[in-house]
């Protein structure tokens, strides 16, 4: 076992990996693998939503609605309940953006399994997702609560905690990046560990259950994890 | 046998690697208890098993995260090598 290990240690490998670089204001930037996976999730959706959007406009209500039809349907009223359920009578101003946000995640968790490296794996990923959310609840708690009410919600129970309840506040985004962020990377970790260091008749048919979980039932948890918690923020920074 | 600093510091960092996933045991407690209760919360009311399922499922991804945290610590001794 340790001779395998040490033979096949080299195809261990599920780093970030830069195609080219060029040269901007003096600075050396990368264009990573992430790039790459974003963009084609990205295509992914947005062939999907041309689709959809086709098949939605010369939908007839007296037809059978097709197949594709009635999938898309499917997803927007799962999504649409799914913030209704949550945010009540704030939900049709960010049932668009948590639907988005929602089918970007999901895509990118479970791109896994067509032999991406997930785009959410990549901390520069997950992180601007984060700041998304905090400035949706900074943005909403000073329109709703207003800014009196916004530096009264700081100094809560008394204005000792002020320091705290800002600590407080900024660890959302960091947590929220953090969670998605580690739960898709321990994923990919432990798969390139099974492709890199298994025996080859291992890796035939036995990484498949791993997939399952990691990709699938790990990333769907994750995805309906932040959107969930997302909702639950500004929902709280709207009602206060 | 010498062993160079970097080494030294390369076997110091598996070993905390090793300590800083021992985080995972706190989520591993956490989830089951609210596992638990969330069987025996179906147990008493059946009708609400999609509410409690979903109720259960966030709370534990919630109680994960502190366990990730000693993983990222893990991951950056081992790959990132913050001390060499």
């Amino acid at each position: 076992m340790n001779m395998c290990v040490l033979l096949s240690g080299d195809n261990v490998d599920f780093m970030i990996k830069g195609l080219f670089s060029y040269q901007i204001f003096g600075q050396t930037v990368w264009i990573t693998t992430s790039h790459v996976c974003i963009l084609i999730v990205m295509l992914m959706l947005i062939t999907f939503c041309i689709a959809a959007n086709r098949v939605i406009k010369r939908a007839n209500v007296e037809d059978t609605p097709s197949t594709f039809q009635n999938v898309v349907e499917l997803i927007v009223e799962m999504l649409d309940k799914m913030v209704t359920g949550v945010m009540g009578k704030n939900a049709p101003k960010f049932v668009n953006y948590i639907s988005t946000i929602f089918l970007f995640i999901l895509i990118s968790n479970i791109s896994g399994i067509f032999g991406l490296r997930p785009p959410t794996a990549d901390y520069g990923v997950t992180f601007p997702l984060g700041l998304i959310t905090f400035a949706l609840i900074f943005f909403n708690k000073i329109k709703y609560q207003k800014v009196s009410g916004f530096i009264k919600g700081l100094c809560k129970p008394w204005p000792i905690w002020l320091p705290i309840n800002i600590i407080g506040d900024i660890a959302v985004p960091i947590s929220l990046s953090l969670r998605l962020f580690a739960n898709v990377l321990s994923g990919v970790v432990m798969l390139a560990l099974v492709y890199g260091l298994l025996p080859i008749f291992v890796k035939i048919g036995f990484p498949a259950a791993l997939h399952v979980y990691f990709d699938l039932f790990s990333g769907g948890i994750q995805t309906y994890v932040f959107c969930m918690l997302t909702m639950t923020y500004v929902t709280d920074a709207i009602e206060g | 046998m010498q062993i160079s600093g970097e080494d030294f510091i390369l076997g110091c960092s598996a070993i905390g690697a090793g300590l800083a996933v021992i985080a995972g045991i706190g989520p591993g407690v956490g989830q089951g208890i609210a596992a638990g209760h969330a069987a025996s919360a179906v147990g008493r009311n059946p009708g609400a098993k999609s509410d409690i399922t979903s109720t259960m499922l966030l709370g534990q991804a919630v109680a994960e995260t502190t366990g990730l945290y000693g993983l990222l610590i893990a991951m950056l001794l081992l790959f990132v090598k913050p001390l060499v």
